[in-house]
């Protein structure tokens, strides 16, 4: 059975709309427009314990009301979801002892108070006993190298060791099920290696079902072998990482500086923009491999700098959403 | 003028967002006229000490202290602070403006906003209904106008000192707390001023305070002579003068230091 | 798990608040200072009426300054308690009412536990020193069932005072913006039955009656210490006032719990 069961869930919102200017203002003392918005537009997913699923998707798609639905915090106009056989809002209490969340964005953790002393506070407001907290705060301290940062109040850390001890903090009451949202927004990329580690490692070892939220396409590519695709509160794509790239290719940029402003023309990949010596060209990986790629640039020109990116989420997104508009299937 | 004019503007609008707490707002100064109404009527019709000034004029007296109480510096400018709290106060200096300028001109705005658009919704239904008065005569009408203005001014020097404050000491939320007890007492929004005990009067007569509420409530009642109500704005003016060039001097230090330590 | 488990995890919290809070010990100190020089003006202001007209109907200072003290150290009391409350709308506009969500633990009792704010020892000082000084003006000092009055009716004004703050709060969960109207009951209510009850026009002492209970947290067990007729009720009610109390706080609450339903279902 599922761990994880969402069928068919609605919900919407009523936004209020605020007029401009001091006119606007005046007028908006009188009436206000509202206008309804359809952030959840019949999803439907379910999840197996111990998997590790991206869940993306841009701004405003639905991703957070999914998961504050999930979380209980949020009741659903309609649709059925059930984790571990709880209905989250109508069993919020049971429901969340079981759960981690990890907001990137915003701690939980006691601002003014050395990180030890929020733990504590939580292991007693998660009821964990003292045999079973302390053996596990002393892995997790070791798993996340947080050692030295315990005695430190929170406001002094930076983002990536917050980030680390908000982890932590997730997982002091060893939920089955952990949500991410955005964890390695802001964090250097040392810290962001850290942090997926760790979350492949839980999901390996512990078997905890992680739920992912990011804008950040190497957080999908180094964790998850699933990817839920959200946009205006539809799941337009549901399947592993292989099947989301074949979906919309996965279509790379090299950026080029070159020595000197000279014509280019290499197979495999085309110019997609050029100003002076600054070129940029876009290739599929799959074709034509990233190095074989930089190799037949250097044969042609000397290369004073370089950078390659992967489409951002929004991109992918957005190309999702053009074949769905073409092809209504 | 213009970003003056911009900031006026803005601290308008923003309250004109709020429409429920504007109505709330009124409501409540209501209530806490007809409260202090009828704890001091209760005062008055029980004992036969000798009264400084009659029922009627109490009464407009609180009126007049409700429409006009939101002038008292109850609440800093949040933005202010907070800039201060984050340590960006070093970005001010980067404006095309004079800070102390544009921080007292939001003060003044912060002051004033509120008391336009509540004391006339305020003051008619006191007039009709709630046994408020009228001015002594149309001069002292005027010189009130004059007078409410220059509190305006003298809060908004006080506002913009206590934020400046900020700057030079960690405690600035007591200090301003501190401070707001003394302008309570001594404005006369607790008690009218001539009301409190009379070995107090020659103190309240020097000190600033009474230039926040007092001074122009006693020029409506027609308290002071013609001759005096000159001496009495002047006298809101001075200590204006006075508390913005102190303002002006602890911002002075205070930025100098910010630049040579580097925030 | 043990009923009084709540109560210990309550004091986990009170400890922290503590903690947190003297990181800025000067500050602290400044603001509490300032708390008590802010109410104690208030107090001055009552003294100096005194001074000038000798009494107030029928009462002396030393009489409604009991009414004063219990009045205020109720409302410092529950201002130091429902902290949480009274700071809500800023914490729903923040979006940090989410994280209560995630909690295993009720919404009120992790708003109200969040924040024990210190510096309302200022106004309870205040009270308990213009209390201390109607108990001796008054001889009440061995009065011992009298003073047993004075405790439970202090008891059932913290508890009004913190309904009106979790109700107050409530209001957050459909409006953005601050009510002031609340003020009207809470530091109105404050202000208002620091007098007695029968200075005010009838339609008013309703309101302070049947819409807030706090005449029966207030006046009527003053009226009993005292040892003054009973004008409101039966003699009996001034020993009820703690029920009450409790019987509002728990009408708050449940009107808390449709708010926190209504956010649920809203987001917003």
């Amino acid at each position: 059975m599922a761990q994880i069961i969402v069928e068919n869930l609605r919900k919407h919102f009523t936004v209020a709309r605020r007029r401009r200017g001091t006119l606007g203002a005046l007028v908006g003392v009188v009436r206000r427009d509202h206008k309804i918005v359809k952030a959840l537009d019949g999803v439907s997913f379910s999840l197996e314990a111990g998997e590790l699923v991206g869940y993306i998707g841009p701004n405003g798609a639905g991703k957070s009301t999914t998961v504050k639905v999930l979380s209980g915090i949020l009741v659903p106009d309609e649709g059925r979801c059930e984790v571990s056989g709880r209905v989250p809002w109508r069993q919020r209490i049971e429901h969340v002892a079981h759960i981690g969340v990890v907001f990137g964005q915003r701690t939980q953790l006691w601002w003014d108070l050395p990180v030890v002393e929020s733990f504590e506070l939580l292991r007693d407001i998660y009821r964990v006993e003292p045999s079973d907290y302390r053996p596990r705060l002393e892995q997790l301290v070791a798993a996340l190298d947080i050692s030295t940062i315990l005695d430190t109040p929170v406001r002094q850390l930076s983002l990536g060791q917050r980030m680390r001890c908000d982890v932590v903090a997730a997982l002091l009451h060893a939920p089955g099920l952990l949500f991410l949202d955005e964890p390695t927004i802001g964090l250097d990329a040392s810290a962001k290696l850290a942090v997926r580690k760790f979350i492949r490692e839980l999901n390996e070892q512990r078997g905890t079902t992680v739920i992912l939220t990011t804008h950040d396409m190497d957080d999908i590519e180094a964790l998850c072998s699933r990817v839920v695709v959200i946009d205006r509160g539809k799941i337009f794509c549901d399947g592993d990482l292989e099947a989301l790239r074949a979906r919309v290719g996965v279509e790379r940029r090299l950026t080029l500086e070159l020595e000197h402003d000279a014509p280019l023309s290499i197979d495999g990949a085309t110019v997609v923009s050029r100003n002076g010596g600054q070129v940029v060209l876009a290739f599929d990986p799959e074709q034509l491999s990233t190095a074989e790629l930089i190799a037949r640039v250097t044969e042609q020109h000397p290369v004073r700098d370089l950078l390659v990116e992967k489409s951002p989420i929004e991109e992918i997104v957005a190309k999702l959403y053009d074949d769905a508009q073409e092809d209504p299937a | 003028m213009r970003p003056y004019l911009a900031i006026f503007k803005a601290r308008f609008r923003a309250l004109l967002q709020y429409r429920a707490a504007a109505a709330a707002g009124l409501l409540t100064q209501v209530f806490w006229g007809f409260v202090r109404i009828m704890i001091f009527t209760a005062f008055y019709t029980s004992s036969t000490a000798p009264k400084p000034m009659a029922l009627a004029e109490l009464i407009t007296y609180v009126w007049l202290t409700q429409a006009i109480l939101r002038l008292l510096p109850w609440q800093l400018d949040g933005e202010i602070e907070q800039i201060i709290r984050d340590g960006n106060v070093a970005y001010e200096l980067m404006r095309p403006v004079d800070v102390y300028g544009l921080w007292y001109a939001r003060a003044f705005a912060l002051r004033t906003a509120p008391v336009l658009l509540r004391s006339v919704p305020m003051l008619v239904p006191a007039y009709l209904l709630f046994g408020m008065g009228a001015p002594a005569s149309p001069t002292t009408a005027v010189a009130f106008v004059l007078s409410v203005t220059a509190a305006a001014a003298l809060s908004a020097a006080l506002t913009t000192l206590l934020s400046v404050a900020m700057l030079v000491t960690i405690s600035g939320r007591g200090l301003h707390t501190l401070t707001l007890s003394v302008v309570n007492l001594m404005s006369g929004a607790i008690v009218p001023l001539s009301l409190l005990p009379d070995w107090f009067q020659p103190t309240l007569e020097v000190l600033p305070f009474r230039g926040l509420l007092d001074t122009p409530i006693r020029i409506y009642l027609g308290h002071l002579p013609a001759e005096a109500i000159a001496g009495a704005i002047g006298h809101q003016l001075l200590w204006t003068i006075l508390i913005a060039a102190a303002g002006r001097a602890v911002l002075r230090r205070a930025l100098r230091n910010v630049v040579v330590h580097g925030g | 798990m043990s009923a009084l488990e709540p109560l210990r995890l309550y004091g986990r919290y009170f400890a922290t608040s503590i903690r947190s809070q003297l990181q800025y010990r000067a500050s602290v100190v400044m603001l509490t200072i300032g708390h008590l020089l802010m109410t104690g003006v208030e107090f001055f202001g009552m003294w100096a009426l005194f001074d000038r007209f000798g009494h107030l109907q029928q009462w002396r200072l030393a009489e409604v300054a009991l009414l004063y003290g219990m009045a205020n150290i109720a409302f410092a009391i529950s201002e130091a308690v429902g902290r949480g409350f009274k700071a809500f709308g800023q914490m729903v506009r923040k979006g940090d009412f989410d994280r209560l969500l995630l909690r295993p633990r009720g919404t009120a009792f992790q708003v109200c536990a969040q924040h024990f704010e210190l510096v309302r020892l200022g106004r309870l000082l205040q009270g308990l020193a213009v209390l201390g000084y109607a108990i001796v003006e008054l001889g009440l000092l061995d009065a011992g069932s009298r003073l047993l009055l004075l405790l439970t009716a202090i008891i059932g004004g913290a508890c009004v005072f913190t309904g009106l703050f979790i109700l107050q709060a409530t209001t957050a969960f459909w409006t953005v913006e601050s009510l002031e109207i609340f003020a009207t009951v809470t530091y109105g209510g404050v202000e208002t039955t620091q007098y007695p009850m029968s200075i005010y026009r009838d339609g008013f002492r309703s309101v302070f009656t049947f819409v807030v209970p706090l005449v029966f947290v207030n006046y009527v067990p003053g009226l009993a210490i005292l040892g003054r007729p009973q004008t409101i009720g039966p003699w009996w009610l001034a020993w009820i006032s703690p029920l009450i109390g409790l019987a509002f706080l728990l009408l708050c609450l449940r009107l808390w719990r449709l708010g926190v339903r209504h956010y649920r279902s809203t987001g917003s």
